[in-house]
């Protein structure tokens, strides 16, 4: 029993391990019963390795998960982590031995819910907003009749076939369709590469570069639609030079493809309404307008011709022009002859009377009587000369005779007695101001010796002076006074020790400086 | 309008502008006799331009189709029906 119980010591059957058994033990365990698990929590940080292997953490409010994934593993996720975003995540656990840690490898990652999606949706649209992608002067106008274009969408599926037949429908096209996957992990970057590709292509190559895109996709769930959510899609719509239109998903659906296009249609076949305008009706318009013109130029013509008519009509015919002129000159021409006629017999008549008067014997009667005349005032011309002279003289003499001193001497004299007059009334003038200006001397002298003061001492009165000479006025000044002058109006009477000068100019030279 | 790209190079909105300014001007009655049939065969050349915009009213379907490196090698007819 003793042995028994000796032998039944504490651990004692228990199997040893190595560290690198119990590793290896743990690792099987673990493999084995968490080969495939999904898990769901927030992605905390994240590290992609220079190796291409993503790390990154899984966690809730109360524990962390280290996760991984191989970078061959990467293409497979539908979705990369981002911190912050729920995610499920599906792997197998496995340790990381020497390190005495576990992690989970996760081969698919998908956002956990709508929620979650939209949440992620709604911070890319506000990174991107605030770029400017969304900024209405980015938009490009939709050309009016694109030549060739481009659709992004499934070769198959009711999409195209609803575009082409729309198109159809109104203007058939030229339409180059470049297949991608519409949903699924493929659909992103197929789509972003679909869209540039088509930027890509040379305008005179071999594939016709389209002129418009439409990048569309029929309605689906919010997970199906997902791919025109992706970042590089929106990119790639936003860098596109060739205008484009989306058309993803319903009318309710909005992706973030959505907002950088530079026309959202709501469903595929108003994208390919948008595209192309109709062409019946451009024929119908056309063909108006060929009418319009055609009516506007015959109208330009016919309102020529009716104002050439009217214009003409009122234009005179040519001979009428000449009626008027052409009698005139009938009267004139004959009236002609008998006009030079009459105007000769005038003339004619005229002469005949003047060379009636035009004798000889006229002309002789006439030198005979001037010469008579000039025979007559000749002889009459040297006694008035004659008498002509003696005339002159006794004028002369009858003038000589008058010329005496008298008339200047007498204006002498009468010059003389008036400056005389002039003197003496000159000196009574004089004399008078003088009295009159002596009078007023007088009369102001009287007047000063009223108002003075000595006129004042007949009347009674006195005038009170201190030793000074000063005037004294009241009793205070009297009293301070050490002797007093009265003046009354026979004369000075001295009080008091010091006895005043007569005059001011008698004061004493050492109070002089006083005053 | 574009008085400079020749009539025969319009795109089909341009001739449509074109016309219709020429169509507006010919109707104004404003313009000079000899102007006006200028205007009028210019008129007749873009209505002619835009019925051949119209008429080439062609269709024709193609898928791009790819090369490995996902670059666009050519095309094929589509027929999504």
């Amino acid at each position: 029993m003793d042995d028994l119980i000796e032998d039944a010591q504490p651990g004692g059957n228990t199997p040893e391990f190595t560290v690198s058994e119990i590793s290896g033990a743990v690792k099987r365990t673990l493999e084995n019963t968490f080969g495939r698990v999904r898990v769901r929590g927030e992605v905390g940080r994240v590290f992609k390795a220079r190796s291409g292997h993503l790390y990154f953490d899984i966690k809730d409010d109360r524990a962390v998960l280290a996760s991984v994934t191989w970078r061959g593993q990467l293409s497979q996720l539908a979705q990369l982590p981002e911190e912050g975003m729920e995610v499920i995540a599906t792997g197998r656990l496995t340790t990381f031995g020497s390190q005495s840690k576990y992690q989970l490898n996760v081969e698919e990652l998908r956002p956990a819910g709508v929620g979650a999606l939209m949440a992620m949706l709604e911070k890319r649209k506000k990174a991107l907003e605030a770029e400017g992608l969304f900024a209405t002067e980015r938009k490009r106008a939709l050309p009016f009749l694109p030549e060739v274009i481009g659709v992004v969408t499934s070769p198959s599926g009711a999409v195209i076939r609803d575009i082409l037949h729309r198109l159809r429908d109104r203007f058939p096209r030229r339409v180059l369709v470049w297949p991608v996957a519409v949903q699924g992990k493929d659909c992103a970057p197929q789509v972003a590469r679909a869209i540039e590709g088509f930027n890509a292509l040379d305008p005179g190559g071999p594939v016709p570069r389209p002129d418009l895109l439409i990048v569309a996709r029929g309605g689906g769930s919010i997970e199906d639609l997902w791919g025109f959510n992706e970042e590089a899609v929106a990119r790639a719509a936003a860098a596109s030079e060739i205008p484009l239109i989306s058309a993803v998903g319903h009318e309710t659906d909005t992706t973030l493809i959505d907002y950088v296009s530079d026309y959202r249609a709501p469903t595929p076949t108003a994208a390919a309404e948008r595209a192309v305008p109709v062409r019946l009706d451009l024929l119908t318009w056309t063909d108006q307008q060929g009418a319009r013109l055609v009516r506007a130029a015959g109208q330009a013509v016919s309102a020529r011709r009716q104002r050439l008519g009217d214009v003409s009509r009122a234009l005179p015919r040519p001979e009428t022009l000449t009626f008027a002129a052409r009698q005139r000159l009938d009267w004139l021409d004959t009236r002609l002859p008998s006009a030079l006629r009459a105007a000769a017999a005038a003339k004619r008549a005229q002469l005949t009377q003047a060379a009636a008067v035009l004798r000889p014997a006229t002309l002789r009667t006439r030198v005979a009587a001037d010469r008579e005349r000039l025979d007559r005032l000749a002889a009459r011309l040297d006694p008035a000369l004659a008498r002509n002279r003696r005339q002159a003289e006794s004028r002369f003499q009858t003038t000589a005779a008058r010329l005496t001193p008298r008339p200047v001497q007498r204006t002498i004299r009468d010059q003389a007695r008036r400056l005389a007059d002039t003197a003496a009334r000159g000196g009574t003038a004089t004399r008078a101001t003088l009295r009159q200006r002596t009078e007023r001397l007088a009369a102001v002298e009287r007047l000063r010796l009223t108002l003075g003061y000595e006129a004042t001492l007949q009347r009674g009165y006195a005038v009170v002076r201190d030793d000074n000479n000063r005037v004294l006025t009241d009793k205070a000044a009297a009293q301070k006074a050490t002797g007093m002058d009265i003046q009354f109006r026979d004369g000075h009477l001295t009080i008091g020790a010091a006895r005043p000068s007569k005059k001011p100019k008698d004061t004493p030279p050492e109070q002089g400086s006083l005053l | 309008m574009s008085e400079e790209t020749p009539v025969e190079e319009m795109s089909f909105e341009e001739a449509m502008r074109a016309l219709e300014a020429v169509v507006a001007q010919l109707e104004s009655g404003e313009v000079e006799l000899e102007k006006s049939i200028q205007l009028y065969e210019r008129g007749a050349a873009l209505k002619a331009r835009c019925e051949t915009k119209l008429k080439e009213a062609e269709e024709k379907v193609a898928a791009i189709t790819l090369d490995e490196g996902g670059r666009p090698a050519g095309t094929t007819p589509l027929d999504p029906s």
